[in-house]
């Protein structure tokens, strides 16, 4: 199966009915699967703050949000992270393509990239690292953690996962 | 007119309304004015109160839905109202209370109190439904006209905060009881 579908049914089959998405080159695939398909509601954001902001209200009204999006977006993203889903106990799934790791062609993704893992440490967002087909499954796993625990997990899809597949 | 009496205004009109308000005076404003279930009041990040309410809209499209932003903090979410204007969730009602100044922090000047009209920006956003509001007797009257759509609601007050005291509600409290209310 296609990489790409394989990660949408995965995100589908966790009850995931809302993704947020801002655009980046890695994730075309799955946002084109995502635009086809048309099974789960999906709104493009200008910004990645902006939809930390939308999955929250969603979630008060209980929807399972997803956000798709690079992972250079979560420096604008850390203080909503902080202050809105972390002390009102929002739980929202964060789906980012890594990069600035290994294979990357573009200078100005390295310093993000390498901060990416640390920060979220930092910021106690549970990571989850999907580097290979066989990785996918954890998708499912990472959304019911956030689900369960209330607290949002982040899912770093690595390069790797289309280079090998495609 | 102040900014508390703006919200007071508003207040007049709700029943079961959901309220997303954005954070600092607003916020408490609104608590000391009118707490209520339906009320969700931000304590941080702020920008983002047009951004919860179009969530609210999503997941709750069967409630109206009331948004109070500020002009500072609408300002540093822009973004937000492409977004909002392009989804146009006919359940939500986006008042902006422009007092030209960052209330909460020492009311340091906006960019509103100078070129800044944020009406038109809502315009070249694409909202279809844009206002602007100077009178405090206006408030109720427009608020309560039923106009079908996505509406967007300048009111232009002055600077200057009501003596209120802090939220007293744990956030988790604020949360709970407002997904309650959603039933």
């Amino acid at each position: 199966m296609d990489i790409d579908v394989l990660i949408y049914n995965t995100i589908k089959n966790s009850g995931v009915d809302l993704i947020l998405s801002v655009p980046c080159a890695m994730l075309k695939g799955l946002l084109q699967v995502i635009e086809e398909k048309k099974e789960i509601l999906h709104i493009p954001v200008t910004r990645e703050e902006e939809a930390v902001g939308i999955a929250a209200g969603a979630y008060l009204g209980n929807r399972v949000p997803a956000i798709l999006m690079q992972n250079s977006g979560l420096g604008n993203s850390i203080n909503a992270i902080k202050s809105l889903l972390e002390i009102y106990k929002i739980p929202v799934t964060f789906i980012m393509s890594h990069r600035g790791a290994e294979g990357e062609q573009v200078i100005a993704q390295m310093p993000m990239g390498q901060a990416t893992p640390p920060l979220l440490e930092c910021i106690n967002v549970k990571t989850y690292f999907i580097k290979a087909i066989k990785d996918v499954p954890v998708i499912k796993t990472a959304i019911h953690v956030c689900q369960e625990s209330m607290q949002s997990v982040a899912i770093l899809l690595t390069r790797s996962l289309w280079k090998v597949n495609k | 007119m102040k900014r508390i009496d703006a919200i007071k205004e508003i207040t007049k009109i709700l029943t079961d309304e959901l309220v997303i308000c954005t954070l600092g005076f607003p916020a408490r404003e609104l608590y000391d004015l009118k707490d209520r279930a339906e009320n969700f009041y931000m304590l941080g990040s702020m920008g983002l109160a047009s951004s919860i309410s179009l969530g609210v809209c999503i997941a709750a499209s069967n409630r109206r839905v009331i948004c109070i932003d500020g002009d500072g903090s609408i300002l540093m979410n822009l973004g937000s109202l492409t977004t909002i204007a392009n989804v146009s969730p006919s359940n939500l009602c986006l008042i902006i209370i422009d007092n030209g100044t960052y209330g909460s922090t020492g009311d340091q000047k906006t960019y509103t109190s100078m070129k800044t009209r944020l009406d038109l920006i809502a315009k070249g956003a694409g909202f279809d439904s844009i206002e602007v509001v100077e009178r405090e007797e206006d408030i109720v009257p427009i608020l309560s006209r039923n106009i079908p759509g996505c509406r967007f609601i300048v009111i232009k007050v002055n600077p200057g905060n009501a003596p209120v005291e802090n939220i007293p509600l744990h956030p988790e409290q604020i949360k709970e009881r407002f997904m309650r209310s959603l039933g």
